[in-house]
């Protein structure tokens, strides 16, 4: 076995750019120093009414401005705000000439309600159908509404900008979906379909409608003063995860790729593990068995047993169920050792970034690698004695990690954990 | 994902073991290609005039998706999908068998986002009268729309579907973007077979075409069908594509495994690849399928299924590659099964991998001149897939040796 290659001969895959922006800010710098000092990103919401709302929080990223206003291009500017920064840190093929493929996960793009409003007043009655407004949508009138909201967009407009290579993947595994991104590309890299690929993960969604859709389904935490302290994760008095914004993005690379043109080398995603959970449509089997085995699977890929994992990047949403479901599932794997190993969340400060968290989350993970300092689970005052995790109480602690497990445990049963490392294990 | 042994790249066999189609013509592989070989069409030009829509064809649904629970969950596209999924793998001959379902991939390639148009059209009314105050849209949400709409909204939701209902849960992912997803669906579940890093994979997608809200986006780009149905090479006076309704699903895996387990193939999927042309020029759409046809691997002779959707330029563009391949006789599935976007490449896979097992090429659509009688048996079927905006992917099924 070659550096190159990892104990089963295949590519090792590092990570060579870094770029993410969340409510706490853009850039990893700004992130890391407020992810350390347990600050939170959560506000109350000024983007739009609230009244009628039962959470009015969440963790918006308002300092990007976007006008014309739609999720969809705040999702798009934030893809690219990350992108940018990652493919600048990799210094990797030239301007608009990305060597590699584009993963990107993303909210399932849709019309939204400024859109639908516009198209009502165009019509200019006040008892239509949904006929009437089909009337007024040709023409040439709304042609950028086409291009706009078709699932595609975002991908198309980042692999257009960013010169990537092939067919670009728009995808969604809810939750997960950032994690997925990036497994993907590791593994277009471990059978030789590319050298490099680009993977993005973006979400700009708060919204009314996502927000009411949310609530309706009864997930949100409704901790809405202060705002600051809604997200709760592992707590006894937890209520729900509060939605944010922001997005992450990695440059992937083979070992041998980037070494060759002498690439700085941030850390190694050493194995990716899946399983999908076929026992509800938002709630976890109650045996555990696709946690635990997606856990389990990420282990395998990596080569490594639990006792190498030094730390564990919840996917911590602060919901009732996840979290309990989280501790039995991480608890199954690492048995006694499970008190002793730091879980903590970072959803507890950046919210859950939903398409974009698995992405997100891996680059805190990789910066924990690079600091050694682990970032805290904030608003712990109540711990639940059902789920008694090391949570990184409130305060970052300096550690020695070597190796990293990142979660996401997404709605529809989508599971995926992903391993980072600093060296080639 | 485990893998144990140095994979070799691209070197697996995969096979198409098993067919799910649920569309406007029919159900299941008989009643398909029973109505392609009579010409039979299935469109409404009155229910959403002046649009043209192929409704589905209704089936019992109760057989594929036997908890009243589980169809209440969905809306009608991710019904027609796990519907189609469970053909798929009666097909295979996977119903049941927990062992394989259980570490079975899936890549969905899927849309959305159906609305509930009663409480739009409402809100906007109310909104029109001047009856607003800041919160109005807030409220009329939290109370009109019923909670678990939004699970029937989102695009991973088929696949989470499929995995309740019929039992697969190895890897589930789920790809959105249009006519490509469906391409690039089965070639990512393609790669990750041909390399070792998976056995068996579920591929397809679905659509419901009989939806307002989604006429309204394409009606954004004029992009709508009009008035009276036309195939899809007949369409000059006023391009476009017709909505179409379908589920397709095809279970693929590896030589190996359907060797061992028995398994009766339809057809060898041999290659897929895509691009995305920035088609900022005329004759980038052609040159890229060009490029394309010359990656798919040796052709000889055989047949053409494409999805082509009637918008242009793009039905144009592709027409000018075709008439560089003169040889083969093409089949547009856009004129018999409308436009499915994301189940069109599928649908196409599904059409070619059966045509093989049948050995004939179903009767041409239209009397356009274009389509061709094919008497020889087809052993090699190219599958087209050229996005109405953006995406180009193609696929090579052949028989087996």
């Amino acid at each position: 076995m070659t550096a190159a290659q990892d104990k089963f001969g295949r590519p090792v895959v590092v990570v060579t750019g870094m770029g993410v922006v969340t409510s706490l800010g853009a850039g990893k710098t700004d992130n890391w120093a407020k992810l350390t000092a347990g600050e939170s990103g959560i506000r109350t919401i000024t983007r739009f009414p609230t009244e009628g709302l039962k959470t009015t929080m969440a963790g918006t990223v308002d300092f990007v401005p976007v006008e014309p206003f739609s999720s969809t291009d705040l999702s798009e500017r934030l893809g690219d705000l990350a992108a940018e920064e990652a493919v600048t840190q990799a210094s990797i093929g030239s301007k608009g000439d990305f060597p590699g493929p584009l993963f990107l996960a993303v909210a399932p793009v849709e019309i939204e309600w400024p859109q639908r409003q516009e198209l009502a007043r165009v019509v200019g009655t006040t008892d239509f159908s949904y006929d009437d407004l089909l009337r007024v949508c040709g023409g040439g009138k709304f042609t950028r509404y086409h291009q706009r909201f078709l699932f595609g967009s975002v991908a198309d407009y980042l692999a257009e900008k960013y010169g990537t290579k092939g067919s670009p993947i728009s995808l969604s595994t809810a939750c997960a979906s950032g994690a997925t991104a990036i497994q993907l590309g590791v593994e277009a890299i471990r059978r030789g379909e590319a050298s490099a690929t680009l993977c993005v993960a973006t979400d700009g969604s708060v919204n009314p409608e996502a927000l009411v859709r949310f609530s309706l389904l009864s997930a949100l935490s409704t901790h809405n003063d202060p705002p600051q302290q809604a997200v709760r994760p592992f707590s006894k008095n937890r209520d729900g995860f509060v939605m944010a914004e922001g997005a992450g993005a990695l440059v992937l690379e083979s070992y041998e790729a980037a070494a060759a043109r002498g690439a700085k080398i941030l850390g190694i995603v050493a194995g990716c593990g899946e399983l999908a959970d076929s026992f509800h449509r938002t709630r976890s089997s109650p045996d555990g068995k696709p946690i635990i085995g997606c856990v389990r699977n990420a282990l395998a890929d990596a080569g490594l047993a639990p006792e190498q994992i030094d730390y564990i990047n919840a996917h911590g949403t602060g919901t009732p169920e996840n979290d309990k479901m989280e501790y039995l599932g991480i608890s199954s794997v690492f048995g006694e050792r499970t008190s002793q190993v730091p879980v903590s969340s970072n959803k507890s400060m950046v919210g859950h970034t939903l398409s974009a968290a698995g992405a997100v989350e891996a680059i805190f993970s990789l910066l924990t690698l690079e600091h050694q300092r682990i970032p805290p689970t904030i608003n712990y005052e109540v711990p639940d004695p059902a789920i008694p995790f090391d949570v990184v109480p409130n305060k970052a602690r300096d550690a020695r990690v070597t190796a990293v497990m990142s979660n996401s445990f997404g709605f529809g049963g989508q599971n995926a954990s992903l391993i980072l490392t600093c060296e080639p294990v | 994902m485990t893998e144990t042994a140095s994979p070799k790249m691209g070197s697996a066999e995969v096979w198409i073991t098993g067919i799910g189609l649920a569309t406007s013509l029919g159900e299941g592989l008989e009643a398909n290609w029973d109505a392609l070989n009579q010409r039979r069409i299935n469109v409404d030009e009155k229910a959403f005039a002046p649009y043209v829509v192929h409704p589905f064809a209704p089936v019992n649904l109760d057989t594929q998706i036997p908890k009243k629970g589980d169809q209440r969950q969905m809306e009608a596209w991710q019904r027609i999908g796990t519907y189609a999924a469970g053909l798929a793998l009666d097909s295979a001959g996977l119903k049941g068998n927990k062992e394989i379902l259980g570490r079975m991939d899936m890549i969905v390639a899927a849309g959305g986002g159906e609305r509930d148009i009663s409480v739009d059209t409402n809100v906007l009314n109310a909104e029109a009268k001047g009856n607003a105050g800041p919160g109005f849209l807030n409220e009329r949400l939290m109370n009109d729309l019923r909670p678990t709409l939004f699970l029937a909204q989102l695009s991973n939701l088929l696949a989470g579907n499929i995995a309740i209902v019929h039992g697969v849960t190895g890897s589930s992912r789920t790809f959105m973007g249009e006519e490509v997803a469906g391409v690039d669906a089965a070639r990512v579940a393609l790669a990750r077979i041909a390399a070792g890093q998976s056995d068996i994979a579920l591929i397809g997608g679905s659509q419901n075409g009989e939806r307002k809200d989604l006429l309204v986006l394409y009606e954004f780009g004029d992009f709508n069908l009009k008035d009276k149905f036309a195939p899809v090479w007949a369409r000059e006076r006023h391009a476009g594509f017709a909505l179409g309704s379908a589920g397709a699903f095809l279970v693929i895996e590896s030589k190996a495994h359907a060797t061992a387990r028995g398994a009766k193939p339809f057809a060898r999927l041999t290659s897929v690849v895509a691009d995305f042309s920035r088609r900022k020029h005329p004759g980038d759409v052609t040159s890229t399928l060009e490029n394309l046809w010359s990656k798919l691997g040796k052709i000889d002779a055989g047949a053409i299924i494409t999805g082509a959707s009637g918008a242009e330029p793009a039905t144009s563009e592709e027409r000018a590659f075709l008439t560089k391949h003169p040889g083969f006789a093409v089949r547009a599935t856009g004129t018999s099964f409308g436009h499915t976007m994301e189940t069109q490449f599928p649908l196409g896979l599904a059409l070619a991998a059966l045509s093989i097992s049948r050995g004939a090429l179903f009767a041409p659509g239209d009397s356009s001149g274009v389509e061709i009688e094919m008497s020889e048996t087809p052993t090699q079927i190219v599958v087209i897939g050229t996005g109405h905006w953006r995406g180009e992917g193609m696929a090579l099924v052949e028989a087996i040796k």
